[in-house]
């Protein structure tokens, strides 16, 4: 005898779209949940079915991190939206100087958004969150109208453990600190940039997303007693990132340009588009704001990482009354990199 | 970056930097205009007042398109993108020049008006190719280096037999802005101007012969790179020393003394001069800005749609006049750093990246709070 | 004003366009404002469109001119 299968037909993973009954708790929802989600994030404790996971919580401080994904295009080079996801909110929970554990993933699906183009980002997160080490063990799906989300939108959160006594934060920065940077800047920014329509050029710039906690660890087993923050510079970059810590921590940053690692093609999509890439996001590096005497076996840690193999110490903390991040020109000159508001746009001027 | 980086040696302008100090007569001072907003934006950039002898005052001039656009064209445009029919196209530069009463490109595209960034007029017709049911209005702003490009849109609508494309023209010339600072009837000690680079590619170097015969300023064009403003600068000095008045050509690798014949060619052939136009801090000044002649006038904006003039003034307090026609620094205006900033910008100096404004906040603060710390 | 940047000439394409280079970031730009380019010059591009061919000869008279007045200018 067939047997029929209780969950009902089986999707059309190749030309099917998603449509609003799969949304509605219905049986059509289980299906892509499984089909879809629980086959890409493959672990034990989502396909127990349930609308939670439970888990044991080892010993420490817990820190817990949740974030939203919107990115356009959804897919780019180097990465897709899922990835940015799954690495992103990894990386919150990493610059605490946490280990990530568990994940949860909320998909708000537009109608019409092609099945394949689900699976495929489901697939990614689930490659993600494996290479990764940390589990998505619940999540939601809800299907809107079309025309309400683009295509769809991510929201992951992220729980992890710190070891006690670990406080890194930005407002511990203190003159004579050093800055350090894990890598090249501008990349993601550049990647995105480069797959929408309007602005039209074209690169081999690859998005650098990645999840940064095995980094973190190396660092931290090198001198977590002599990190005083770390921060992952994404929508606003390095400019954003250093400006918020100047702020919070009361103090002035002085940076060299001759030290930024900027990629040759980054560097030029900028000067075409009249962008600063200070300004310009990124996705897979991160700043640390470290005692002077550990900066050089910090640096030493990262450069022994893949992920942080053109760290570099591009300057430090001072004492400033009216926190300006100053930037030497190569040119030789001083120029304060500035925090900006809202998006920074390509220029004709 | 071939043809940028050479121009870009520290080296090199600290060495023409010296240069410079030892021809600039100590007992005198010398005052120069940077005609145009991306000169000012390399001065301010690389530091290069940090460089300079003590005794010689760049003056920043209204080089500036979007500085310079009277709020009541922004108004006019936010009008125009409320037609439903309308898709507004507009380069990055114009989303947040504040309009009256705090309106914005960017607000009324939050408020549901279809406008749309684009890098060239280019895409703008692209964009009309494809959604034939929409009205595309293209935003046209810049001095003669943008004008072409908008031309050429126009020319290709005529040769695509497009019925749903025009341009909202605003195109303004360099000489005529020039000559108008030069008979402001409160003079600045002005001794020569550094001319514009990408404008000169178009017009050459012959429209700027008058301001050296008749007014006996000298002109150096100068390329768009430090090392470049640095040699006009030496040039500049070396003219006012030995009471010269010559037009001289620093960015010999772009600029010829004719300019872009073809590029000249097409803009006579679709563009004539408007008697007057409103300039922002400057007033009205005679032939001074283009628009669509008659033969192509389907493809102008004012007289394809309804549009109201609209005329208003700035903020009392703004200084963005003064400060565009040098006589003013951003820091006199009682506005600046206090109700006017980048993120709430009261006047064009301070939303353009190219304005006095924005260039002093982003790299000239932190010299003053460093003069101050020193006294 | 007008940002303008010198790219090179890699690809000549139909319709008087061509494909431009700036340290390996392509773009498509127009040529109708230019004459007699050819693949390896290097053009000022501004919003899209090549403005004027840039003259190599030009460039290396102005590199060293800028060298001289440098080397005079350097303390000795």
């Amino acid at each position: 005898m067939n047997k029929i299968d209780p969950v009902g037909r089986k999707l059309d993973l190749r030309r099917g779209l998603v449509d609003l009954s799969h949304g509605a708790g219905g049986r059509a929802m289980a299906r892509i949940i499984g089909d879809i989600f629980v086959t890409a994030f493959d672990n034990d404790m989502l396909r127990a079915g349930n609308d939670q996971s439970a888990f044991a919580v080892a010993g420490g401080r817990m820190v817990m991190t949740t974030d939203a994904y919107v990115v356009s295009p959804l897919f780019f080079p180097g990465g897709d939206i899922g990835l940015l996801a799954v690495n992103g909110t990894i990386n919150d929970i990493a610059m605490a100087g946490a280990m990530p554990l568990y994940m949860s993933a909320s998909f708000v699906i537009e109608e019409g958004f092609p099945l394949a183009e689900l699976q495929r980002i489901a697939q990614s997160m689930g490659a993600a969150s494996r290479a990764a080490g940390v589990p998505i063990i619940t999540g939601d799906t809800k299907v809107v109208e079309r025309g309400k989300a683009d295509g769809v939108f991510i929201s992951t959160a992220c729980v992890g453990s710190a070891p006690a006594g670990l406080e890194l934060s930005g407002d511990k920065a203190q003159p004579g600190d050093a800055v350090l940077l894990s890598g090249s800047i501008g990349d993601h920014g550049v990647a995105v940039m480069s797959r929408r329509q309007d602005l039209g050029f074209d690169t081999d710039v690859l998005s650098d997303t990645a999840a940064l906690h095995g980094l973190v660890a190396a660092m931290m087993a090198a001198g977590d007693a002599s990190i005083r923050a770390m921060r992952d510079p994404t929508r606003g970059g390095l400019a954003a990132t250093l400006n918020e810590i100047a702020h919070q921590s009361g103090v002035g940053v002085r940076i060299d340009e001759a030290t930024l690692p900027i990629k040759t093609q980054v560097a030029a999509a900028c000067e075409l588009l009249g962008l600063d890439v200070l300004n310009v996001a990124n996705e897979g590096k991160l700043v640390a704001i470290v005692e002077r005497d550990a900066a050089q076996s910090i640096l030493a840690a990262m450069r022994a990482h893949p992920l942080g193999a053109e760290a570099v110490q591009i300057g430090e903390i001072v004492a400033d009354d009216c926190r300006f991040v100053q930037m030497t020109t190569a040119f030789g000159g001083a120029r304060i990199v500035d925090w900006i508001s809202g998006e920074q746009l390509p220029r004709i001027c | 970056m071939k043809h940028l980086d050479e121009y870009r040696d520290g080296n090199l302008a600290r060495g023409i930097a010296a240069r410079i100090a030892s021809e600039a007569k100590p007992e005198r001072s010398y005052s120069f205009m940077e005609f145009c907003g991306g000169h000012t934006h390399a001065i301010s950039r690389y530091g290069l007042e940090d460089i300079l002898p003590q005794n010689i005052r760049l003056i920043h001039g209204p080089g500036c398109p979007v500085c310079v656009l009277p709020i009541g064209r922004i108004d006019e445009a936010i009008e125009l993108s409320r037609n439903p029919q309308v898709t507004l196209c507009v380069y990055g530069d114009l989303m947040r020049v504040p309009g009256s009463n705090g309106a914005s490109l960017t607000k009324a595209k939050a408020g549901g008006a279809d406008i749309r960034m684009v890098y060239s007029t280019l895409e703008a017709i692209d964009i009309a190719l494809r959604e034939p049911s929409r009205e595309i209005v293209f935003f046209a702003i810049g001095f003669e280096t943008t004008t072409p490009p908008t031309v050429m849109a126009i020319r290709l609508a005529q040769k695509k037999g497009l019925k749903n494309f025009s341009i909202f023209c605003n195109h303004v010339l360099t000489p005529a802005a020039m000559r108008q600072i030069l008979e402001a009837s409160d003079p600045l000690p002005l001794e020569g101007f550094i001319g514009p680079a990408h404008v000169s590619t178009v017009i050459g170097t012959a429209p700027y012969e008058v301001f050296a015969k008749e007014f006996a300023k000298p002109v150096v064009i100068a390329g768009f790179e430090p090392l470049d403003v640095m040699q006009a600068i030496l040039m500049l000095v070396r003219q006012v020393n030995d009471g010269c008045a010559e037009v001289e050509n620093e960015y010999i690798r772009a600029v010829t003394k004719e300019g872009n014949h073809i590029a000249q060619q097409e803009i006579a052939e679709v563009l004539e001069l408007r008697e007057s136009f409103e300039w922002r801090g400057l007033g009205e000044i005679p032939k001074s800005a283009l628009r669509l002649r008659e033969a192509y006038g389907d493809y102008d904006a004012e007289r394809r749609f309804p549009m109201q003039q609209r005329f208003a003034r700035d903020n009392p307090a703004c200084e963005c006049g003064p400060i565009l026609r040098g006589l003013k620094q951003p820091r006199d205006c009682k506005l600046f750093g206090t109700a006017c900033t980048p993120e709430t910008p009261m006047g064009a100096c301070m939303v353009s990246s190219e304005g006095s404004c924005a260039a002093y906040w982003a790299y000239g603060r932190f010299r003053e709070s460093q003069r101050r710390a020193a006294e | 004003m007008c940002l303008a940047i010198p790219a090179r000439v890699v690809e000549l394409l139909p319709d008087n366009m061509a494909q431009v280079s700036l340290d390996g970031v392509l773009k498509t730009a127009s040529l109708a404002l230019v004459e007699d380019v050819s693949i390896g010059d290097y053009v000022v591009l501004h919003v899209g469109f090549a403005l004027a061919k840039i003259d190599e000869d030009e460039a290396q008279r102005t590199l060293a001119l800028l060298e001289e007045a440098a080397r005079l200018g350097a303390p000795t």
